[in-house]
């Protein structure tokens, strides 16, 4: 995903005068055609992740279509504060765009996770959540919104999946129908969510827009009270929006998540996904006995 | 005293009796940037109140954002408002609160309030004038307490390292800092950053004037402002008792009167 952000980039780049990249001294190679063509519009801005949010909300106020960019704890976690203040509260329309996800970053340790940057952003009133599934759900949806009066939260994964759905902004798809219940599938999860439910008699709605959630699609597929969510990142961070969007309704939530604790062994991102309970098996196994397996 | 000085006097007594009326406000941070408040908005700036929001004009963003109040009476002396509004300060629907808010005050450019946000917010509207191409001049105004934040040292190599020769910022140092972490030469500090620094008196209009004009050759322009917290009352100047205090009937009554 990370080569279709630069690819995304550099096609958008030759059309907007505006669109300007600040990079967190990361992935500096990949945009190196960038910097070849328009270094008055890319910067290596260096570490300062914190002063880079700032910039970026000043360069927006100036009508500028910033894309701000670097390892998820680093571009969240560690400036927190200046996307609440300069980029929610005075609602700058700033592109954040992240790359490591939860642990794509495994070997790297605890200081390389973040799996709390959803649930962090959702707390800032004014920014837009995307969680892209494949390298054509980013490209659809960066170069749909980028541009628009609201920041941009993207999320990127090493992780995303191979299968080829037409995504639009702020609505779910409507993979399949089943009588059960729903099952949530987010972003990159997708792939999984569907071969684990192959012998399930449920629905499964694709997310790749968490902030605004579609609510909508959820209630028009609501049944039989079960609702399972299946999320990339810590688990229970979807409960708010499910339990909102359902209001009145009494639901039996499964969510299914990273753990909330610190991941304290290393590996890979594969590892990882079965130490979390997120590898296709141990997603079935949940589901089954949630639902019950029987079709 | 002369005309500007019977001016700024009045605009002290107006905050003055804002503050006591709504026991609100940080009168001696406001007072300490008076002077160059003054200076900026009399004699350097473009703006148009009548169109807060003008293309052409500069951007001037108070990091210090406590010092409202002072922000606050120039905007109004100015035409961005009417005087009026100061008497609803902090009131459930007034647009004029504690810290300013650029979604409320014509004037107002960045929400500010939590220190170390409104330097690098400054350089994104620099970077994006010289991106743009367009010819105008980006102020803001720090704290010395603010330039405890990381963010003002990660600012000063960024805006130096990219020429951004339009940026000019005045630090505000009436040394209320000293008691945490004593800066020491901030001159020395932002020239090895790579800014062209300078020392003033950040109560002096003429020298104001003539270091803010000052053409940087390439380097963001640092003006260290030595000033006095609470200037003009005694009570008040360099007594941190009074950093967010209001003054009551009998205090006020004193303060008006010093400042007749």
């Amino acid at each position: 995903m990370r080569k279709q952000f630069v690819l995304t980039i550099e096609r958008l780049i030759s059309d907007d005068e505006n669109l300007a990249i600040l990079l967190g001294d990361i992935g500096v190679f990949g945009f190196r055609n960038v910097f070849q063509k328009y270094p008055e519009r890319i910067y290596n801005i260096g570490i300062c992740e914190q002063a880079m949010t700032s910039i970026a909300a000043g360069m927006a106020k100036e009508g500028l279509h910033p894309v701000m960019h670097s390892i998820a704890p680093f571009v969240i976690e560690r400036c927190f504060e200046q996307l609440k203040i300069d980029v929610g509260f005075q609602k700058h329309p700033v592109n954040i765009v992240s790359v490591g996800a939860s642990y794509d970053y495994a070997a790297l340790g605890s200081t390389h996770h973040c799996p709390g940057d959803v649930a962090l952003v959702k707390t800032i009133n004014g920014i837009n959540i995307i969680v892209p599934g494949s390298d054509k759900d980013f490209d659809l949806l960066f170069s749909d919104i980028y541009k628009g009066p609201t920041a941009n939260y993207f999320r990127l994964t090493e992780k995303g999946h191979s299968l080829d759905f037409s995504v639009t902004f702020g609505k779910a798809n409507l993979i399949k129908s089943g009588k059960k219940g729903i099952v949530i599938a987010i972003g990159p999860m997708l792939e999984r969510v569907i071969t684990a439910c192959l012998n399930l008699d449920v629905s499964i709605l694709y997310y790749t827009t968490l902030e605004p959630f579609d609510s909508a699609m959820l209630i028009k597929c609501f049944v039989n009270s079960k609702v399972a969510v299946v999320e990339p990142f810590y688990e229970g961070t979807m409960s708010y929006d499910i339990h909102s969007a359902l209001k009145g309704h009494s639901i039996n939530l499964l969510s299914i998540g990273v753990p909330r604790k610190f991941l304290s062994k290393y590996g890979v991102a594969s590892e990882q996904d079965i130490l979390c309970g997120l590898d296709t098996q141990s997603i079935k196994s949940k589901l089954e006995i949630f639902f019950g397996n029987e079709k | 005293m002369d005309n500007e000085e019977l001016v700024i006097n009045d605009l002290k007594r107006i905050i003055l009796n804002t503050s006591a009326k709504s026991g609100e406000g940080h009168v001696a941070s406001a007072f300490s940037i008076l002077d160059i408040l003054w200076v900026l908005y009399k004699k350097i700036i473009k703006v148009n109140p009548l169109d807060p929001y003008w293309s052409e004009r500069d951007i001037f963003i108070l990091s210090k954002g406590h010092a409202s109040l002072g922000l606050y009476a120039i905007l109004a002396y100015k035409g961005f408002f009417s005087i009026s509004e100061l008497d609803k300060f902090c009131t459930l629907d007034s647009f004029l609160g504690g810290h300013p808010d650029c979604n409320k005050v014509p004037g107002v450019e960045a929400s500010t309030g939590s220190l170390g946000h409104g330097l690098p917010f400054a350089l994104g509207i620099a970077f994006s004038k010289k991106i743009q191409k367009k010819i105008s001049d980006v102020y803001v105004i720090l704290g010395d307490g603010e330039c405890n934040e990381g963010t003002i040292w990660e600012s000063a190599l960024i805006a130096s390292n990219h020429k951004l020769d339009n940026l000019k910022c005045i630090i505000d140092y009436n040394h209320s800092n000293d008691r945490a972490l004593k800066l020491g030469d901030l001159k020395a500090k932002f020239m090895s950053f790579g800014w062209e620094s300078y020392v003033i008196d950040g109560h002096n209009h003429e020298q104001i004037y003539q270091f803010l004009l000052k053409k940087s050759n390439g380097k963001p322009l640092a003006i260290i402002a030595e000033t006095i917290k609470g200037k003009g009352i005694k009570q008040m100047e360099s007594n941190p008792a009074w950093h967010h205090k209001s003054p009551n009937k009998e205090e006020l009554e004193i303060m008006l009167n010093e400042l007749l």
